[in-house]
């Protein structure tokens, strides 16, 4: 009971500290998952590579992260305090932004945290990158994909499941 | 704001149409997704509601597709239709993920998932990155936001303060640097 607790705890805190969206969160989830909960980098980096398979809302991972710590309850238990949380304070500040509208203080506060939500999501590359890239092979991997996202306009998951084969059949063959 | 069309919109409609974007949006991209359905397709929201409601999700914590859910959801059916919206949306995703999750956790299929998820893990750092570099764009370029770019990587990833530690320390600054001029 306690741990599903303090799930909910951690997670409703990450859920209202996600300025810019859930990737920004990222290094502090692996951080907290890692000290309270035992759940190691490298478990870490392959649910979140399985969000990034997934359709809608790239942070479906947190269920997998429930999942694990706290079977079935525990992946609904850290769906709503990831979700729920961030979505009442956006419930609200839609209701008052239609009542007091456009102030010159609300694009301040956009303009402002964007970079920061961008140095964030870079810590969160980080975070992800030292648990992914442990090889050459990695390395070369992740470059790859990262090039051929930037430049051309092949489907992400795409790239992620050739990478994928061809890493299965790097190690098996090595 | 005034409605760009008045007409009711059933909870049932709603939930399916959040539904459809949900389980159609793999690689990302959800965000243009909700503006076809929500401004072209369907025409519930103007272009101009639209952007005004993205600009909030963006501000305000949360992930952007689901703020915008809560919002259009809430404009269309108010609090109960934010709820079938934001539902419908995640309901595929979470579907998905946590059969695959299900899988990956039992113990039988070890051996061919730490064969595959490597090579996934790496790719899928590769989106991150591009991803974080496609966001910032206009960023990098800027002293002032490289700065506040920057020093946040360097509190988080460096120093390894807590997030909340680092908001508290970033946020005022951003905002400072950011405030309304007077000319305007």
């Amino acid at each position: 009971m306690s741990i599903l607790i303090q799930l909910a705890l951690s997670f409703s805190l990450l859920s209202i500290l996600a300025v810019g969206g859930g990737t920004a969160v990222l290094p502090e989830m692996q951080s907290i998952l890692a000290h309270q909960f035992g759940v190691d980098h490298t478990q870490f980096v392959h649910a979140y590579s399985i969000g990034q398979l997934s359709p809608g809302p790239n942070m479906l991972m947190v269920l997998i992260i429930g999942y694990r710590i706290a079977g079935l309850l525990g992946a609904g238990v850290v769906l709503l305090a990831f979700f729920l949380p961030s979505s009442i304070l956006c419930f609200y500040a839609g209701h008052l932004w239609s009542r007091f509208g456009e102030s010159p203080w609300r694009r301040t506060v956009q303009n402002a945290l964007e970079p920061v939500s961008i140095g964030l999501m870079a810590s969160g590359v980080y975070a992800v990158g030292k648990a992914s890239i442990f090889s050459s092979a990695t390395l070369v991997l992740a470059l790859v994909a990262l090039y051929l996202i930037l430049r051309t306009k092949i489907n992400p998951v795409l790239v992620i499941l050739v990478s994928g084969l061809i890493g299965a059949l790097f190690t098996y063959f090595s | 704001m005034e409605s760009s069309n008045n007409s009711p919109v059933s909870l049932r409609d709603l939930f399916v149409q959040f539904f459809i974007v949900g389980a159609v949006s793999f690689g990302g991209g959800i965000i243009a997704y909700e503006r076809i359905l929500l401004v072209d397709k369907r025409k519930w929201l103007s272009p101009d509601e639209f952007m005004a409601y993205l600009a909030i999700s963006q501000t305000m914590p949360g992930l952007n597709s689901v703020n915008l859910a809560v919002l259009a959801g809430d404009k269309l059916r108010g609090a109960i239709g934010a709820v079938v919206a934001v539902l419908g949306l995640i309901l595929p995703g979470s579907v998905f993920v946590l059969v695959i999750g299900i899988l990956y956790t039992s113990k039988s299929n070890h051996y061919l998932s730490n064969l595959i998820l490597p090579g996934i893990a790496a790719a899928a750092t590769g989106l991150l990155g591009a991803i974080t570099y496609r966001i910032g764009e206009e960023h990098w370029r800027h002293v002032k936001s490289l700065f506040l770019i920057v020093s946040t990587f360097f509190l988080m990833s460096i120093a390894k303060l807590s997030l909340p530690l680092v908001l508290l320390v970033m946020a005022p600054i951003a905002i400072y640097l950011y405030r309304p001029s007077k000319k305007q």
